[in-house]
């Protein structure tokens, strides 16, 4: 094995009782970097605060009777202690500005700095979104312009920019396809979902009032057309593949799927979360897709931030596009852009929205930070982007085949993320183990357990924002892990070992969930967990 | 490209790894007829990050900043100071760039914030307990109705929903019911000094599964929840509150402790911003425990690690997608964790003390405002009660005067001919908020401009 | 009183025309740490095949079929307070719910004891 860093320092066989080299426990329970942080909780008052505000003073009260006389219970610091408190907890994170963050599925890449500070414009950040439209030109512009170049990357016909996530776009697309067949009085009651699909496929189908049935995948990792086919029929509303496919391999079959589909009167609903592996490569479009989200997270690069926001913009065929929500931009011939509401949707030829999947307009603060984004690349960056993705996913197949099982690596090359299985792991090592371990080693664990059609599944992004170098480091590390769980290292089962916590129990959580801080004597109030509950 | 590491010294050794003779080997399963051979048609190749900036500051100059205005709009989103510290931790990388919490071990900054987080809305709105955020207002105001309906099981089909709710918070849940079968009382709303309690506890039956009221409402009102709560649970549905205005709950009895069941709520005034819509920031609690497994979206929750520390998860998730899939309380997958950070950073610097001052702070400009704009000929005020937002009525088509007071840089409000443009009985309304960023100044102007306009 | 399996792993004691049911030793095996159990309403009609509860551990959910069809007429509510009784004593403390049996020709094709056993040793 070669060595994993640069500077040929290779790390020993993780030592089996730690604690010998942890040296003596401390007395503030902190070891040097790593500080323990007390909750809000415990550490403020209410009579604290960090802010400056005047005293309330002696005047009218058109409250209506309804004074909260009763303590809320929020406790406040000063802002330096505000300050340090966040300042130690975001220390116990990982994150992309920490190191590789292979999350398969997830698409976890360099967040520029530059879209931070667009987003931050005070004509973007610092507007109304129910101002009069002569004063957020501009802000109609972004959006607008977005969706120009997502409907051109894509070769669609429109785009609903309003949903706020990619589960929301999902919905969105959804209902598109049922407000189309509605339309042509034609209530059709499944929609056909691989077994590899994200769980938010299944669910959306299922909110939006659809049964829900698996296709069955074929060998090589990719749909069963043939399956497919034979269960189409006047009953399928439409199906929703993900492309490239959460095995991350490209669904060759993917037109004759989609004219399939259309010949049995459905329609194709693309999940777009893997877009970003061909991104300026290959239009959706081009594919016969009738609807796809584009979570701007993950191909534009928008910010994860700890899990949201997201921004889920779903593009639209031209048999769908009547269909999508209401609110949304257009251009008119004389170079201004509109905002189309209610109001105004007959004017703009909309008159069959199937509705309003939020109060506003979408995620603005994601808008300015995609088309940043998008500009930075232009038309052959975002290609390279592709390439690059793609081109590191394969590099780390190849690299580790021969000591992890690839189940599909027989199918060809992958595409923007490698999948590995637990076959050859030692009896009672598993997955999870493995993960841990690299914990330990300083990366994020991959996806696991993912998808469901693999055994022990490991899900590998390395995304395109990765050198050769932290390639390499990284797969020096996930083959010394992997080489410990065939061999049936112990160490492992206890890992993370240099973590901010060990292993969570996360039995005890769900069997007796705390889910809100308790004051310890109980002030009245709000009733605690505790007593309500018998807990 | 500025963000992207590979040399072509790299991409050559990594493909003679692979063994591929180009990179274009990797995509042959994308069948020929589907690549795409030229760049994407009229976007220009790539750009530095000075350029990029300098077009995006001259779209952003296209725009009237709320700061470099007379400010009075609010129906749902509202304009406060957001202290510096909040933008400075959420850009900490750690924050920023991290992912969703599912490797907790590495993951406890986010956890400990959302369990924070978590406790503060409950405590705000008098629940037993928050999730961890939802997309925003109006979505959560939805899954609140759709959890109704679950808890119902099916067997109760009718959602009363208050005339005075967001007319966009209307539209969501009109749109949503449409495909779950869910039939929707609405009511328009009437210009009263009071909001119409009786009518709304009138449409109360035996099928109602949840009743839907806003706390202050959309014309700014307040109103005892008791009663409706009360008559809503005599007939065995629950009382959905939504609020849009968090910083009213300084100052106002909370949902919870007039017996809402449900409380959900726009978080955006606290830590977020106005960003023109969105991200915005979910909020969604329940006052009862035993509701908890039938709510939809993450929660965090305390635990024990190995050694026995004290540590945080995600639990419960058996309600969610990636586990129940179609079976799931929700298709949510994301939360809005940055602004549910943003949120909690702004709250903690606040504190009770500070939140009860800001909340009074607001009140009395508002009812500053309030007298003084009814000195103006042709103004009626028309609220009895208030926390920061109230309606007047002009005589004239407010969303004309709007318009006009918007080129002197003046945002009077929000016209209820903006929100409600198919009742044009209201279309005099104007809804105007103020807050502690408005000055007596901005009040004198905005009289002033309206005296002129209606004279 | 007798005894009866289905191959969904689930137990029936029949006294008279009442059935209480409950999850086997060996699906709590299965299953791993029980966290919580979703019981029906009392009074709820169930039917042989259809879901009646719902049993969760950390990563799952897995639906309890209805092994007859009948009347919810009781249901244990300790569960709600202590759900690992599923893993300690599934046969025993941990049963699920009473039932009325209103077709008792749905107990034909069960399992005893020693076949459900020998069928679990060919799983």
């Amino acid at each position: 094995m070669s060595a994993p860093n640069a500077s040929g320092w290779k790390p020993g066989t993780p030592v089996q009782d730690h604690n010998a080299m942890a040296g003596p426990d401390t007395v503030t329970g902190n070891r040097a970097l790593m500080l323990e942080e007390p909750l809000i909780f415990e550490i403020g008052t209410t009579e604290t605060t960090g802010v400056d505000l005047p005293e309330p003073q002696s005047g009218s009260n058109r409250l209506g009777g309804l004074d909260r006389s009763e303590k809320i219970g929020l406790p406040g610091l000063s802002e330096p202690e505000t300050i340090r408190h966040y300042t130690r907890l975001s220390r116990q994170n990982y994150a992309i500005d920490l190191g590789l963050f292979p999350l398969g599925s997830c698409t976890m890449k360099h967040n520029p700095r530059l879209n931070e500070k667009v987003a931050r414009m005070p004509g973007f950040a610092d507007v109304h979104p129910l101002q009069p439209v002569d004063t957020v030109r501009g802000a109609l512009e972004v959006v607008n312009e977005l969706a120009h170049w997502l409907i051109e990357l894509t070769a669609m016909h429109g785009v609903a920019m309003s949903p706020k996530a990619g589960a929301h776009g999902e919905l969105c697309g959804i209902l598109c396809i049922r407000a189309a067949l509605e339309a042509r009085g034609d209530a059709r009651e499944v929609i056909l979902v691989p077994e590899s699909a994200h769980g938010t496929n299944p669910a959306t189908a299922a909110f939006a009032g659809y049964r829900v049935e698996d296709i069955p995948a074929n060998s090589d990792g990719r749909v069963d057309l043939e399956a497919l086919k034979a269960r189409l029929g006047p009953d399928v509303a439409g199906v929703m593949i993900t492309n490239p496919n959460t095995c991350g391999l490209f669904e060759r079959d993917m037109k004759a799927i989609s004219d399939a589909v259309h010949e049995a009167g459905g329609f194709v609903y693309c999940d777009g979360a893997n877009f970003n592996a061909i991104v300026g490569k290959v239009r959706p479009g081009d594919l016969g897709v009738d609807a796809m989200h584009i979570n701007l997270h993950k191909t534009f690069s928008t910010p994860h931030g700890g899990g949201g926001p997201g921004s889920g913009p779903v593009v639209l065929s031209e048999a769908l596009s009547p269909y999508g929500p209401l609110p949304f931009t257009a251009r008119t011939k004389d170079g201004v852009v509109h905002l189309v509401e209610e109001e105004n949707a007959a004017e703009f030829e909309h008159t069959k929205a199937f509705g309003r999947m939020t109060a506003f307009h979408g995620q603005m603060g994601m808008f300015t930070r995609a088309l940043a984004y998008i500009l930075s690349h232009g038309a052959d960056g975002l290609r390279q982007v592709a390439e690059d993705a793609v081109l590191n996913a394969n590099y780390i197949l190849r690299s580790l085949e021969d000591v992890l099982d690839a189940p599909f690596g027989h199918s060809g090359p992958c595409m923007h993320e490698a999948l590995f299985g637990d076959k050859g792991f030692a009896e009672d090592v598993s997955t999870l183990d493995l993960a841990k371990a690299l914990i330990d080693e300083g990366y994020h664990p991959m996806t696991m357990y993912f998808p469901l059609v693999v055994h022990g599944a490991m899900l590998v992004e390395p995304t395109e924002t990765e050198s050769k170098a932290a390639l390499d480091q990284f797969i020096g590390a996930l083959r010394s892990v992997a080489e410990r769980a065939k061999a049936g290292d112990e160490s492992l089962k206890t890992a993370p070992h240099y973590a901010p916590r060990r292993r969570l129990d996360e039995t005890l959580a769900a069997r007796k969930p705390i889910l809100a801080w308790e004051e310890p004597n109980p002030p009245g109030g709000a009733p605690s967990m505790s007593e309500q509950d018998g807990r | 490209m500025r963000y992207l590491p590979l040399t072509d010294a790299d991409r050559s050794a990594m493909l003679e790894k692979i063994g591929a003779p180009d990179v274009d080997a990797l995509f042959v399963d994308v069948p020929e007829e589907a690549r795409l051979d030229g760049p994407i048609h009229g976007l220009p190749m790539h750009a530095s990050e000075m350029a990029v900036e300098k077009r995006m500051r001259r779209l952003s100059k296209k725009n009237l900043a709320a700061a470099d205005a007379a400010f009075f709009l609010g129906a749902g989103a509202y304009k406060h100071h957001v202290p510096a510290s909040v933008d400075h931790i959420i850009q900490r990388g750690e924050f920023l760039t991290a992912y969703t919490p599912y490797q907790p071990e590495i993951a406890q900054g986010t956890l400990q914030m959302l369990f924070e987080f978590q406790s503060q809305v409950a405590h705000l709105y008098g629940c037993a307990v928050a999730n961890a955020s939802m997309y925003d207002g109006s979505t959560a105001c939805w899954e609140a109705v759709a959890m109704a309906g679950r808890i119902a099981r099916g067997k109760k089909r009718k959602v009363v929903l208050s005339g005075a709710l967001h007319p966009h918070y209307a539209e969501v849940v009109k749109t949503m019911a449409k495909f779950t079968d869910d039939e929707i009382a609405h009511a328009r709303p009437a210009m009263q000094a009071a909001p119409d309690n009786e009518g709304l506890i009138a449409r109360i039956d035996d099928d109602t599964a949840s009743v839907v009221v806003q706390y202050p409402d959309i014309l700014g009102r307040v109103t005892d929840l008791a009663p409706i709560a009360e008559a809503a649970h005599a007939k065995g549905a629950l009382l959905i509150v939504v609020n849009t205005e968090p910083v009213a709950l300084g100052a106002l009895k909370s949902p919870g402790e007039m017996g809402a069941d449900i409380v959900v709520g726009e978080g955006q005034s606290i830590g977020v911003g106005l960003q023109f819509g969105g991200p915005y920031l979910g909020l969604f609690a329940v006052r009862d425990p035993k509701h908890v497994r039938m709510m939809p979206g993450r929660l965090c929750g305390e635990t024990q690690d190995a050694e026995g520390k004290r540590g945080y998860v995600l639990t419960l998730s058996t309600r969610e997608q990636h586990i129940r899939r179609e079976k799931a309380t929700s298709n949510i997958c994301t939360n809005s964790g940055l602004c549910a950070l943003a949120f909690s950073v702004h709250m903690t610097l606040l504190g009770e003390a500070g939140l009860r001052r800001l909340a009074m702070e607001n009140h009395r400009l508002a009812c500053i405002a309030a007298d003084r704009l009814a000195k103006v000929p042709g103004i009626s005020v028309l609220n009895d009660s208030f926390f920061n937002e109230f309606t007047i009525r002009l005589g004239t088509d407010a969303r004309t005067v709007v318009r006009k007071l918007a080129k002197q840089d003046v945002l009077a409000g929000v016209s209820l001919g903006r929100l409600f443009p198919e009742h044009a009985d209201l279309a005099d309304g104007l809804i105007v908020a103020v807050t502690e960023t408005t000055t007596e100044e901005d009040i004198e102007t905005l009289a002033a401009a309206l005296g002129e306009v209606l004279a | 009183m007798a005894r009866y399996f289905t191959d969904e792993h689930e137990w029936i004691d029949l006294e008279g025309n009442t059935a209480t049911v409950g999850i086997t030793d060996y699906a709590q095996g299965q299953l791993g740490d029980i966290v919580f159990v979703e019981l029906p309403d009392v009074g709820a009609m169930v039917e042989k095949g259809k879901d009646a509860a719902v049993v969760e551990s950390v990563k799952a959910a897995s639906d309890v079929y209805a092994p007859l069809s009948g009347e919810v007429v009781e249901v244990n509510e300790n569960l709600d307070e202590d759900p690992a009784l599923v893993n300690s004593s599934p046969e025993e403390d941990g049963w699920f719910f009473k039932m009325t049996v209103s077709d008792k020709s749905e107990l034909e094709g069960l399992m005893d004891d020693k076949a459900y056993k020998s069928f679990c040793d060919g799983l």
